[in-house]
């Protein structure tokens, strides 16, 4: 089972952070990443841009509406994901609970729906 | 067969109803067919045994004529294509498997799984105690939505919503890995709780869901210690919900009145609880290892149940077990307690400068019973204005009738 691992975390907080942190993190994402490739659990994973950038797309009545920003405003932007193959949901929170991320913002943990 | 002998199908559809529904869910990977199949099964059986005399081993009997009913109805409907390969594995597994079917080791283990798939923090709080309620205890979803107050049509929603979850999101149908058992248990003792404090808050007179969901918690945790023996958190569970449990009685006049612990007739109380529950808080307490809030909140329970009357009890024992009970678990409530204990013990004055401290921390300021324990203190300490300013205060936070009553007959008592 595939499981989408949702990154939730404050854009503005991680900006604020100092460049020896967020060296920091990045070598705990790099570590963590690795691990899971490692274990056969990794599927894909990237980093998204700020939430600045985000549109949301919706169809009524057959038109499209494009609206500027994310779907619900929070504190929290999602701010990246991986996706993960995973037994079952106990095993995929497990390992969303390892991302460094999970420390001070939210992973969203989706199970992914195959389309065929 | 047990030909010719007489029996009570009933009574074995209620001693078995739990643990067939737990191993059909394993072996149907599904809750809602399983319930299908125990129902059929069920049926089968009222039809059968009449004439043909119970089973030698009747629960074996009703998972096997569950399981094949449903996998019948899967080929015959031709639905479900891309289950019936798994179900068909499951059956064969099973069948190779007979013997031990019948060890109650294996039923033991699907009632945990099936207690703790139910019990899973990936559910919503509610949907936890709804789905252990229907599942686990086999109350009716009509007694479900009863016991929260909602309509049949939206628990039956609710329930719908929660095994969608467990079946889209596979939450696994297993007990816990070790290394997250103890806080999945710490889960399952939080929703045996929460059922059984739904049924013991202060309601006017006593519904009748309120008494079954009290029993149906202790039967809960009855079940999990016969699963999971010797958990000193569960055995103190255990305790703490009999010992409150035998002051039932007590608790409410029968104009439908809160009597306060203080004012109980004493004689009401259900002894025989008393005693398991006394006999389980020594239980609880010769386990080693960090001791658990609940056992704590049992050994004050104890504590009370062991006074004849209010004066009698050991106040500076409660003192201290609330002292411990607020580094395990603080909490404004816990505070409030210690302080009506303190209050017992070296009077009003320091008790009411410990609420004056909670509140001057801005917590629980909107708890009504916050401000009527520092009415309380105000006016044993004679200042009655005060008193007064503190009772309205209370009032004005107060949602519970039977509550409103009791401040207003005390509020009542600093006129005259």
């Amino acid at each position: 089972m595939n499981y989408l691992l949702l990154i939730y975390s404050n854009e503005a907080e991680f900006a604020a952070l100092g460049t020896a942190a967020l060296a920091t993190i990045s070598e705990e994402y790099a570590e963590f990443t690795k691990s899971i490739v490692q274990a056969g659990k990794f599927k894909a994973a990237d980093r998204l841009r700020p939430v600045s950038t985000a549109s949301t797309v919706r169809v009524r009545n057959g038109k499209t509406a494009i609206t500027d920003g994310p779907f619900a405003e929070t504190r929290e932007q999602l701010g990246g994901f991986y996706l993960v193959d995973a037994k079952d949901l106990d095993e995929a929170i497990a390992i969303a609970a390892r991302i460094p991320s999970a420390r001070h913002g939210s992973i969203e943990v989706r199970p992914i729906w195959p389309l065929t | 067969m047990i030909a010719g002998a007489a029996f009570d199908v009933e009574a074995v559809f209620r001693r078995e109803a739990g643990r067939v529904l737990a191993t059909l869910i394993r072996l149907l990977g599904d809750f809602d067919l399983a319930e299908d199949a125990r129902q059929e099964a069920f049926a089968a059986a009222i039809a059968q045994w009449p004439t043909e005399g119970m089973p030698l081993h009747p629960r074996a009997w009703l998972i096997a004529a569950g399981r094949n009913k449903i996998i019948d109805r899967i080929r015959r409907d031709g639905l479900f294509r891309t289950k019936i390969a798994d179900l068909e594995i499951a059956s064969a597994q099973s069948n190779d498997a007979a013997e031990p079917e019948l060890d109650d080791a294996v039923f033991g283990d699907d009632r945990l799984r099936l207690i703790f798939t139910c019990c899973h923090p990936a559910l919503n709080p509610e949907a936890q105690i709804a789905l252990t309620l229907r599942e686990v205890c086999g109350l009716s979803t009509q007694a479900v939505a009863r016991a929260f107050l909602v309509g049949e049509e939206t628990m039956s929603q609710r329930l719908v919503r929660a095994k969608r979850k467990i079946r889209e999101a596979r939450i696994p149908y297993e007990t816990p890995s070790p290394a997250a058992l103890d806080e999945r248990f710490d889960g399952v003792l939080g929703v045996i709780y929460s059922v059984f404090t739904e049924g013991y808050a202060a309601t006017a007179g006593d519904r009748l869901i309120d008494v079954e969901l009290c029993a149906e918690a202790v039967r809960l945790g009855k079940l999990l210690d016969e699963l999971m023996p010797d958990r000193a958190a569960l055995v103190g569970l255990l305790a703490l919900m009999l010992l409150h449990d035998a002051r039932r009685g007590a608790r409410v006049s029968a104009s439908g009145d809160i009597v306060l612990l203080e004012d109980q007739d004493r004689s009401l109380w259900d002894q025989t609880k008393i005693a398991a529950g006394l006999a389980l808080v020594e239980r609880a307490l010769s386990v080693k290892g960090t001791v658990s809030p609940y056992t704590v909140q049992a050994a004050i329970a104890a504590l009370h149940a062991r006074a004849p009357d209010s004066h009698a009890t050991d106040w500076p024992q409660i003192v201290g077990l609330y002292a411990v009970l607020s580094r395990l678990q603080p909490s404004p409530v816990v505070e409030l307690n210690r302080a009506v204990a303190i209050s017992m013990v070296d009077g009003a004055a320091p008790a009411l400068q410990l609420l004056e401290s909670l509140a001057a921390r801005g917590q629980a300021i909107e708890y009504h019973l916050l401000h009527a324990a520092r009415a309380r203190f105000l006016q044993m300490l004679g200042r009655i204005a005060e008193a007064r300013e503190a009772y309205a205060a209370a009032l004005a936070c107060t949602v519970s009738e039977p509550e409103r009553r009791l401040l207003a007959a005390r509020a009542a008592t600093l006129e005259r």
